[in-house]
């Protein structure tokens, strides 16, 4: 099993999880989370301060899945969240021991 | 069961229409006794008549001018709670909000206090050149009985309400420039202490019976100050300067970002502030006739034009206008129309507006940068750069055709302002600052000094990381709740 954490743009968000769907993912957590990589941030002015903020406000999806099924969905991620400009974002993947369904304490690929 | 229950709507109909088919028999009755006694009456001379009618015109001015002084006090009530606790509650950051608005709410309930027992006799009671004396102490002799001094149409208690609320903004506007670093029992000695050593001597100086820079009684100096220019933006501007040197920055300043936590309550705030203002300046006419509009209207274009001022100083230095900066601007054209709202035509507050809000912007922006000093939500920037340009410019664009304050012996109008050939004004106006100014500085140093011995200033390292919404009221703005 692999988890895939996108950090992409905000506003791609609906076309990601319209492109996820469409392959079949049926799960996943979003958030709204701030950060910077290679994007530069924008000043702010308050009263003529000048406020740098480098830290953007991106969103981050989080998604367990069959190692099948991952490799479609990063496709499908990077599709829908590619504008080619910097700051479309990252998607880091790793393995996952085990998933364990609170419910009925199922185990493996099939809780997920 | 049906039977029963239109037995009780007859006797319900019968209870309710009762007394009033026996009044209707009664009626015609007292109507011919009222007749009769009309006929007997002897007739009314034409002076008795006349007298009638002036003291029923009087009444009637008594009441348009008492209704629009009572409407009035709401609106500069209106100005400190909510609109000043908003404007500068969005100013701080989130762990400061609750804080911030107690201060200026703090206001609303201490200087109250204080000037049922002392405050409005030492601004209004008779006194010296410098302050009231102690004739109203508890406000006896405050009722309803007009003080034609003052304003011979409304009651004197209508008045004194009035005046009240001026003193509780004022050292509101203090409040911005200590704001997240000052302990609340300090604060609120210090306001105490403030309204009685420095808005009592200036407030009696610029409007009180016999006061030094008084314009309608023959003061020495007389200053032009419709509304409080010098009595509540240069005391409170210059004084809240000398509190953020005295208190020092806050921790992390300049360098930290301290950014609004929310301009959108700031934004409702100022917007309760332009409204609240009609009460400030138009009301400062004390009654209800044409200077009251007059007030009315170059507030209003005072404000509108300084929002102008401002923007298009951002815009050009920044690149874009910004909300804060609209807002900012609207305050700060207001502030330096204050004093001429009643002496100006609507093209001076227009030129007012405008100069008052690139000046203000100038000096948050620049000045304050350069210098260095935390006047944490800019209440010098605004309401002391504001409030002296406004005074100044006062004395040069005051018509005697908008209110003809200055007379001779004989009555005949004098010259106002300098543009009508009064240039001598300038020269009152600037010892009317200066008195602000250097009573503001004076005063305000030596309350800090008591107060800092006495309790403390500063709240601790610690608690001001904390907030002081949790360090000195014990609750947050904003409860972050885990279990929805």
């Amino acid at each position: 099993m692999t988890k895939i954490e996108a950090i992409i743009r905000t506003s791609k968000l609906d076309d990601v999880k319209e492109a996820l769907h469409e392959i079949g993912v049926e799960g996943m957590t979003v958030l709204e989370v701030r950060g910077h990589g290679r994007q530069k941030g924008h000043t702010e002015f308050y009263r003529g301060q000048e406020y740098t903020v480098d830290l953007i406000p991106k969103t981050k999806l989080e998604l367990i899945l069959s190692d099948a099924l991952a490799e479609k969905a990063v496709q499908a991620i990077m599709t829908a969240a590619r504008t080619g400009k910097i700051g479309d974002g990252k998607i880091f993947l790793s393995r996952v021991d085990d998933v364990i369904r609170i419910r009925n304490e199922e185990r493996g690929e099939g809780a997920l | 069961m049906v039977k029963t229950l239109m037995f009780g709507l007859a006797v319900l109909f019968g209870m309710l229409a009762g007394p009033r088919l026996a009044a209707q028999a009664t009626s015609p009755s007292v109507e011919s006794s009222n007749s009769g006694t009309a006929i007997a009456k002897p007739a009314e001379s034409a002076n008795d008549r006349l007298a009638r009618l002036e003291q029923q015109v009087a009444d009637a001015k008594g009441s348009a001018d008492n209704a629009w002084m009572l409407t009035s006090a709401a609106l500069v009530l209106m100005m400190t709670g909510p609109g000043l606790a908003l404007f500068y509650g969005g100013l701080v950051r989130k762990k400061n909000v609750l804080a911030t608005m107690m201060q200026s709410f703090g206001m609303m309930a201490l200087i109250t206090v204080v000037w049922a027992l002392v405050g409005y006799s030492l601004c209004f009671g008779a006194g010296n050149s410098f302050i009231g004396g102690l004739h109203n102490l508890f406000l006896r002799g405050v009722g309803a009985q007009p003080d034609a001094d003052y304003a011979g149409t409304i009651p004197a208690q209508t008045f004194m309400i009035y005046q009240l609320m001026f003193a509780i903004i004022t050292p509101a506007l203090i409040t911005g420039a200590f704001a997240e670093r000052m302990k609340f029992s300090a604060m609120a000695l210090f306001m105490v202490l403030w309204s009685l050593v420095v808005y009592s001597p200036m407030a009696h100086m610029v409007w009180g019976k016999g006061g030094l820079l008084n314009a309608s009684l023959g003061g020495l100096f007389p200053t032009l100050d419709f509304a409080g220019g010098t009595v509540v933006h240069v005391t409170s501007g210059v004084s809240a300067l000398v509190c953020a040197l005295y208190l020092g920055r806050r921790i992390g300043y300049p360098k930290t970002p301290m950014p609004p936590h929310s301009v959108v309550l700031s934004f409702i705030g100022a917007c309760l502030l332009w409204v609240g203002w009609f009460g400030f300046n138009a009301g400062s006419a004390l009654g209800s006739g044409s200077l009251a509009t007059s007030a009315f209207v170059a507030t209003h274009f005072g404000a509108a034009a300084a929002v102008i001022g401002w923007c298009a100083a951002e815009w050009l230095r920044n690149g874009k206008p910004s909300a804060l900066g609209a807002i900012s601007g609207a305050v700060a054209g207001l502030v330096a129309i204050t004093p001429a709202a009643g002496f100006v035509g609507p093209m001076p507050a227009l030129i007012i507006g405008l100069v008052a809000g690139i000046f203000c912007y100038w000096m948050v922006a620049k000045v304050k940068a350069r210098f260095g000093y935390d006047d944490t939500l800019d209440a010098f920037g605004v309401h002391g750069a504001g409030g002296t340009i406004g005074a100044l410019l006062t004395g040069v664009f005051a018509s005697s055709a908008i209110n003809p304050i200055f007379k001779d012996p004989k009555g005949t109008t004098l010259a106002s302002g300098v543009l009508e050939g009064n240039p001598h004004q300038l020269l009152n106006q600037f010892v009317g600052v200066a008195i602000a100014w250097v009573l503001a500085a004076v005063g305000t140093l030596v309350i800090l000094k008591v107060v800092d011995v006495i309790v403390g200033l500063r709240v601790s390292e610690e608690q001001e990381i904390q907030g002081l919404d949790l360090s000195q009221h014990g609750e947050e703005g904003y409860y972050w709740e885990v279990s929805a």
